[in-house]
């Protein structure tokens, strides 16, 4: 078990080493990356004392080095249109990123594995049926046309809700629905085929044979054999609200990280974007490092095999 | 049931985006500044206008168009890259497979979107450049099946007496375990489409991708917030269309694994 989780957390070491290589990788596809680091206004004769200033004249490895120095230290640069460090306003966002990933989290949990339980155990029956159009609705809607339709229901024509931005709790719930639309979608479909797979079990059957009542071989037996791939699953694509952070808060105008990283991209703060994009890909790694660490002490099975 | 709404739903979306341009009774282009924002069910606009009055039955039409084309070159251009880069990884075992599957880790340790949107906000705007974004970071997910398969596939009976009877590498991979891993990148191919239409709304709508005046759902849904107050139908058609070319495909692909390849998780 020592072994098995040294050998992971080296694994996740070289992850993260290399996709910082890779954000560094991407910003010099573009060919002369200080055209993605000047502002769009800039004269022609100071392109060159821009491109000494950031150190583009020096060779392709010094650069590298540099970056990744930086990195290490959380050192990314300053904002160019902020004229703070990077890093710093990444992390001043994330505390708002992180209440409506949570908030859609919990939002996921509390309404797809009841949905997949019931209709699990009502097979074929009208729960089923229903809660499969709601799944399969679920995962086609896009977030962010959700979202805009919220909008105009609730903030435009209703005027129960705020149309976007921070504050209390009635601004939280339009972004966060929409941001647990399309997971809890996915986590209910994950839930319905586990405890299917679980209902077909030779332990349900003797456990039904035995007598036990329905809500016992459901609950006891069936559910919890079933919890250890939803945990999982629903971890791993828990990174996935990070991604769907992104669009949610350009929606509703929610000042955390997914919305910070559009903007610098649209005002081509690269500073901005390369902590953004390499702070997000850290979180997403070591939550990726935590499922699988917690399925191989959830399943012994997991750690054996490896 | 999934299997006729799935193909109906397919088919009409590619009914509207071959026929466009007989549908459409007007030019997605051509603007009237006088017959603006006009509502649903106006003579001549079954649908609309929008700001610049142009015929949103038209524009929904063309934009079907431009997701299919974007959906099915990404999914192509993927399924070549990713399927060849999985065969290598599955079949050449040493360096190969674990460069391959070492570069396909690092790509996982970014969220989809985000990648496809950072390299796209890098690579620059246009058609060819979101094909090539999406393309960039969606490969991952058939060289994963594909060197999966593989694994299996060539410890497999048939695999070991072709390979006793002399036959060549090459002949091997493509003649005995392409055909029997095909099925996989099928089913792949079918439940990532919707990802990537959604994907390339999704980008084109925060301003990247495809740029306005080119009629493509995402750009219009982004138009259309700034009239969230005064044109409802801005919003709700284009993003209709979306939901519903996703419905379709997401169907059609469930109901393809069922019957290719029910094990196979996505």
């Amino acid at each position: 078990m020592r072994g098995w989780i040294a050998s992971r957390l080296l694994q996740t070491v070289l992850v993260v080493f290399l996709s910082l290589t890779a954000v560094f990788g991407m910003v010099r596809l573009s060919g002369d990356p200080v055209l993605l680091f000047m502002p769009m206004d800039i004269q022609a004769k100071d392109v060159n004392e821009y491109r000494e200033r950031l150190g583009f004249n020096d060779p392709l490895l010094v650069q590298y080095a540099r970056f990744m120095r930086g990195a290490v230290r959380g050192d990314f640069g300053e904002s160019l249109r902020y004229r703070r460090d990077a890093l710093g306003l990444v992390l001043e966002r994330l505390p708002a990123t992180l209440l409506l990933a949570g908030t859609a989290m919990l939002l996921t949990l509390a309404l797809a594995v009841p949905l997949g339980v019931a209709t699990a155990v009502r097979r074929d029956g009208a729960v089923d049926h229903a809660g499969t159009v709601l799944m399969v609705l679920g995962q086609a809607t896009p977030g962010f046309w959700l979202g805009l339709m919220l909008i105009y229901l609730f903030a435009v024509q209703l005027r129960w809700l705020p149309t976007g931005g921070m504050g209390g709790l009635a601004h939280l719930v339009m972004p966060a629905v929409v941001l647990a639309a399309f997971y809890a979608a996915r986590v209910a479909r994950l839930t319905r085929s586990a405890v299917l797979e679980a209902l077909g079990e030779d332990y349900v059957l003797t456990a039904r044979a035995k007598g036990l009542a329905e809500r016992h071989v459901v609950g006891k037996h069936a559910l919890r054999n079933s919890a250890i791939p939803i945990v999982t699953l629903a971890g791993l694509e828990a990174g996935q609200l990070l991604g769907g952070a992104v669009v949610t808060e350009t929606i509703f105008a929610w000042p955390g990280l997914g919305r910070l990283t559009v903007q610098a991209l649209l005002n081509r703060d690269f500073p901005v974007v390369m902590a953004a994009v390499s702070f997000t890909s850290i979180v997403y790694t070591l939550m990726n490092l935590v499922v699988d660490l917690l399925y191989a002490w959830l399943d012994p099975r997991v750690r054996l095999r490896s | 049931m999934k299997k006729y709404l799935g193909l109906a739903l397919t088919l009409a979306v590619v009914v509207a985006a071959v026929g466009a341009p007989w549908l459409a009774a007007t030019d997605p282009m051509t603007t009237d500044f006088a017959g603006g924002l006009k509502p649903p069910g106006s003579p001549g606009h079954p649908l609309g206008t929008d700001q610049l009055g142009r015929d949103l039955l038209a524009r929904v039409l063309y934009g079907a168009r431009l997701a299919l084309f974007i959906g099915v070159c990404t999914v192509v251009v993927t399924a070549i890259v990713g399927g060849l880069l999985g065969l290598v990884a599955g079949f050449v075992e040493r360096w190969p497979s674990t460069a391959i599957m070492r570069l396909a880790d690092v790509q996982l340790s970014f969220p989809f979107i985000l990648l496809a949107l950072t390299i796209n906000a890098i690579v620059g705007l246009g058609l060819r450049n979101i094909i090539l974004s999406l393309s960039a970071a969606g490969w991952v997910v058939y060289a994963r099946v594909v060197r999966g398969e593989v694994l299996s596939v060539k410890q497999r009976d048939y695999v070991h007496a072709a390979a006793a009877l002399g036959v060549g590498r090459p002949r091997l991979l493509f003649r005995h375990v392409l055909p029997n891993v095909a099925p996989s990148i099928i089913v792949v191919a079918s439940l990532q489409f919707s990802q990537f239409v959604v994907a390339e709304a999704a980008i084109s709508f925060l301003g990247f991708g495809v740029q306005p005046p080119t009629p493509a759902w995402g750009s219009m849904l982004s138009e259309s917030r700034d009239f969230l107050y005064v044109a409802w139908w801005l919003g709700a058609f284009p993003g209709a269309a979306l939901a519903l070319t996703a419905l379709g495909v997401n169907l059609l692909g469930d109901w393809l694994r069922d019957t290719l390849d029910p094990k196979l998780r996505v």
